[in-house]
């Protein structure tokens, strides 16, 4: 067995018991790297030397007697949350250069923990995206990619998900905005996390959209990623929108089992275009947890239908706002102008692709004054509407359970002439954000082109706890155990 | 009276509306760390938050918000317990991104009144529509490079309160007041210095103008304007121009306009067709702002006495006219230190000499009443001497000058001058008789009826004692000699 097949847990125990060295561990995962990332593209940026000296000074820690949740764990970082000294490009041109002077919190907090950061995982540009086809630093390789048809990894947060599922790190960053992490963890076979909005702050994250952005963990296992939120998380007060919650022993809730929980089955979320391995999986995913002791019961969510339609006036009001920064005054790359519009005008169109010069303008519209009542206000409306959906529903049951994404990985290039078509990737994950409300996504099967297939646990706001029971749960009876062809010590 | 422009089709009425912008007094700026002294290097107060570097968030300044809620208070508005935060976006240089938070939809005050005094003695009530919250923007420094602008970020994010009022002043003047009066209150409550020059209280200025009776007109707004009498000359420049248009068969347009001090004219700065879009939308980086009740009553209680309750305990303490007391209180410091002077003397003849003496030495000196060369004790101190006739008027007048000169006390002054008061009644009969004798002619002259001598007698007699004779006894002593 090679050092790069132990998931976060079994590195950690491996690490704790002298089995090997944080040292040998990262440089492990570094040699993965070197080997796969060319064919991959999921990372952007490598840090390997300054790995290798965290992995030492987490060894010697441990000397010491140190034992915090991640030390020495080799971990991949969405290439949107800053990290200090290292460049963090958000996947665009417009911040190619640029270097913060400032860490994250939640990547503050996982260095806390002792993770060492393997490198900045590549993504959708400014996370807009649901294949990870919008970086300006090239695409993503699924390592589920075989017989040379490359798959998307699914997006934003693509690069992670890939080197997660490829063995390159143990575990990583993700942000979620309307499914960012669980499409992805669904398109390779891994478990991600969207928690309760509020859970994990955002200070020092690059912003998409504000009120809808999620920081959440990938890794291989359920109890993983429980425990990778549990050091992600935490009230912070440079957040005005973080929660001044306790954050509780989530890997302890993995062992909790789902005997007498009751799971919602959202009527609506089924439809005559759901492919049938689909529809058998989550039937199969719901006869699990039965047998498991848990009793599945029919709700409706009936706002779910507006859900992407609304998502797509919000998101992309709050985008266009929040990215009016990149003007190539401070920071970043600037084109010379002949005055100051000119300026802007040549930096972010030469700075911002395609999708994001898209979603910039769509928000405007829609903000704009004599637009602002039947789109925006109207949009807001309907989030309140599924917040309400969802909290009717949760008085009956205590967890939902649906498909992570309407279909497996498909190849790259696909759906890039039509934006809706690539929308309709994120129509089971949106409402979860639009309310707020916890989601994790775990592997549950293949489909028959043998691409693997993730189940969606949605639960109350701030009971991530009974997601990651009923995720454990899944987890056990799917035993889910295939390997993608591309992965540490094999390439395609 | 009625203010009116006199126009060619008859008489016009002008109506005119203030935004007020007050820097907040704070040690931080509105929505991060970073501090706000005024005049220090360009770029040094300036955290990643005032720079919108990417993932930086807003985090409101709870100080700031109690500012804004003393000044409410201060302007008998409504508290708004729950107010929300708004994103007005547009790109400037200056503007680091790209939009200004700000309250749009729900300010944190409500309506509310302030009283002014005009000249004619008359007082009026103006309209407070809102105040909200909002932040600074940088600062473009267009004189640094040939072809350049250069951005100071200092003032950026820095806290400020935007007063709107009312369209209810009528005249330069009652717009004048209303600044005095509005700037009067935001230093007794010390949530703005007031400072026009500095740039930490600002004005944007809407007029428009009317036949009597008629609803409003068309309105002008004239920009950032940075004094209070620019503010003056601005209306009337802007209402002469209006009625000019008007009374041409034109047709005034809604713009923002510019005040150009040395032309005395306003001029056209950008139209309603080139007015930005500003996408206002609650900021989703900010929760609602909930204010609890009693933290609202907490701050009320902690009010400092306002201007008008002052000047009405004054009539009601001191027993001073109303005038009087309105200058008094004009400034919280001056009505400090008349307070100290009138403390358990004569409160009348305390504000008689502030008034008069004292202000007029401030002017000369160039001092202010932080800086006078007159404290409140010696002023007093004066005072006493003239009530125990000590001194009299006269000398009093030698002895504050020289207390100006010398920052001396008046006691010390009286006695290193010798310029006591003599009260000696054998002395004066002295210098009466010496006198009399003197001028035997005049004597015979006021006794057959010239009883205008009299003066020239107490003038010859105050002349030979130094001036420092009592001038009660002096006049007694003279009339019994000349019987």
């Amino acid at each position: 067995m090679s050092l790069t097949d132990f998931p976060l847990v079994a590195a950690r125990d491996g690490l704790r018991r002298g089995d090997f060295t944080s040292v040998e561990l990262v440089d492990a995962h570094l040699a993965a790297i070197e080997a796969l990332n060319p064919q991959l593209n999921a990372f952007i940026t490598v840090t390997a030397e300054q790995a290798r000296g965290e992995a030492k000074a987490a060894d010697a820690a441990r000397q010491g007697g140190a034992d915090g949740a991640l030390l020495g764990l080799p971990l991949g970082i969405k290439d949107l949350f800053c990290t200090v000294g290292v460049r963090t490009t958000a996947g665009s041109k417009i911040l190619e250069p640029f270097v913060p002077g400032y860490e994250s919190s939640v990547t503050a907090n996982l260095r806390r923990d002792g993770a060492v950061f393997v490198g900045k995982t590549n993504l959708d540009e400014f996370a807009m995206g649901s294949s990870n086809m919008t970086s300006a630093f090239g695409p993503v390789t699924n390592p589920w990619s075989q017989d040379g048809q490359k798959l998307v990894p699914g997006g934003s947060s693509g690069g992670s998900a890939a080197a997660v599922s490829a063995r390159l790190c143990v575990g990583a960053t993700g942000t979620d905005t309307g499914g960012s992490i669980r499409q992805p963890a669904s398109f390779t076979g891994i478990v991600g996390a969207k928690p309760t909005y509020g859970r994990c702050s955002r200070w020092g994250v690059v912003a998409f959209a504000s009120s809808l952005d999620h920081p959440g963990p990938f890794a291989r296992t359920v109890e993983d990623t429980a425990v990778l939120l549990g050091s992600m998380a935490g009230f912070d007060p440079k957040d005005s929108t973080s929660a001044d919650v306790a954050v509780p022993d989530f890997a302890a809730a993995c062992r909790k089992g789902v005997r007498g929980l009751k799971i919602g089955v959202p009527r609506e979320y089924r439809s005559d275009d759901m492919p049938a391995e689909i529809d058998a999986l989550w039937q199969q995913g719901l006869a699990w947890l039965r047998e498991a002791g848990a009793e599945t019961v029919d709700v409706s969510l009936p706002h779910t239908k507006y859900g992407l339609a609304s998502y797509y006036i919000v998101a992309p009001a709050e985008a266009s706002s929040n990215l009016a920064r990149y003007d190539g005054v401070r920071f970043g790359e600037r084109k010379e102008g002949s005055d100051l519009n000119d300026l802007y005008e040549r930096t972010r169109a030469a700075g911002f692709g395609p999708e994001v010069q898209r979603r910039i303008m769509i928000g405007t519209y829609v903000l704009s004054a004599g637009y602002y009542d039947a789109y925006y206000l109207r949009a807001q409306k309907l989030r309140a509407l599924i917040l309400k959906d969802f909290t009717d529903a949760f008085r009956i049951c205590d967890a939902l359970l649906t498909p992570t994404a309407p279909s497996a990985a498909f190849a790259q290039g696909a759906n890039m002439d039509d934006p809706v078509k690539m929308y309709l990737n994120d129509v089971f994950t949106v409402p979860a954000n639009m309310a707020g409300i916890p989601g994790i996504s775990v592997p549950a099967g293949l489909d028959k082109a043998g691409l693997p297939l993730g189940l969606q646990v949605l639960t109350r706001p701030f009971d991530e706890a009974t997601g990651f029971a009923v995720a454990a749960a899944i987890e056990a009876a799917a035993g889910f155990d295939a390997l993608p062809p591309i992965r540490a010590g094999v390439a395609a | 009276m009625n203010y009116i422009v006199e126009g060619a089709t008859g008489p016009w009425e002008i109506v005119v509306g203030l935004e007020v912008h007050a820097q907040v007094i704070s040690q931080s700026k509105l929505f991060s760390g970073a501090a706000t002294a005024f005049g220090a290097d360009p770029n040094s107060q300036v955290s990643f938050v005032d720079a919108a570097f990417p993932g930086m968030l807003p985090v409101l300044n709870r100080e700031c918000v109690a500012q804004a809620v003393r000044t409410g208070l201060g302007l008998e508005a409504q508290i708004n317990l729950v107010s929300r935060f708004d994103r007005k976006n547009y790109f400037y240089a200056d503007l680091p991104a790209g939009y200004q938070i700000s309250q749009f939809a729900h300010p944190i005050v409500g309506a509310g009144v302030v009283e002014v005094e005009l000249a004619d003695g008359s007082s009026k009530r103006i309209g407070v529509t809102r105040l909200h919250l909002e932040q600074d923007a940088g600062k473009s420094l267009h004189d640094q490079h040939a072809t350049k602008s250069y951005i100071d970020l200092n003032r950026s994010g820095v806290a400020l309160m935007e007063i709107v009022s009312e369209p209810d002043m009528r005249s330069p003047e009652e717009a004048g007041a209303y600044l005095r009066k509005m700037r009067t209150i935001l230093r007794y409550l010390e949530t703005c210095d007031g400072n026009m020059e500095e740039g930490s209280m600002r004005a944007d200025v809407n007029v428009s103008v009317r036949k009597n009776g008629e609803p409003f007109r068309t309105r002008c707004e004239i920009k950032n304007v940075n004094s209070i009498r620019y503010v003056m000359q601005a209306i009337e420049a802007e209402a002469t121009r209006q009625v000019g248009v008007w009374e041409s068969g034109g047709t005034v347009e809604q713009e923002t306009r510019l005040f150009d001090p040395s032309r005395g004219e306003t001029r056209s700065m950008r139209s309603k067709e080139d007015a930005h879009d500003y996408r206002y939308f609650p900021d989703p980086d900010l929760l609602p702002l909930v204010l609890d009740e009693n933290w609202v009553e907490e701050l009320k209680r902690g009010l400092p006495e306002l201007p008008d309750a002052k000047r009405a305990r004054f009539v009601a303490q001191y027993g001073l006219p109303v005038y009087d007391a309105g200058v008094l209180v004009a400034e919280k410091e001056t009505a400090a230190f008349y307070e100290t002077v009138a403390k358990g003397r004569d409160a009348k003849l305390a504000a008689n000499w502030m008034m008069g003496d004292f202000f007029a030495a401030l002017n000369r000196t160039g001092t202010t009443i932080e800086t006078s060369p007159v404290s409140a004790a010696a002023l007093g101190e004066l005072v006493d001497l003239l009530t125990d006739k000590t001194i009299n008027g006269r000398i009093a007048k030698e002895v504050f000058e020289a207390m100006v000169e010398t920052g001396d006390g008046p006691s010390a002054i009286v006695e290193a001058k010798g310029l006591r008061q003599v009260t000696d009644t054998g002395a004066i009969d002295t210098a009466v008789q010496a006198v009399l004798d003197a001028n035997p002619d005049k004597v015979a002259d006021y006794k057959g009826g010239k009883d205008k001598l009299f003066g020239f007698f107490v003038g010859q007699v105050m002349k030979a004692m130094a001036g420092k004779g009592n001038p009660a006894l002096v006049n007694d002593v003279l009339r019994s000699k000349l019987g």
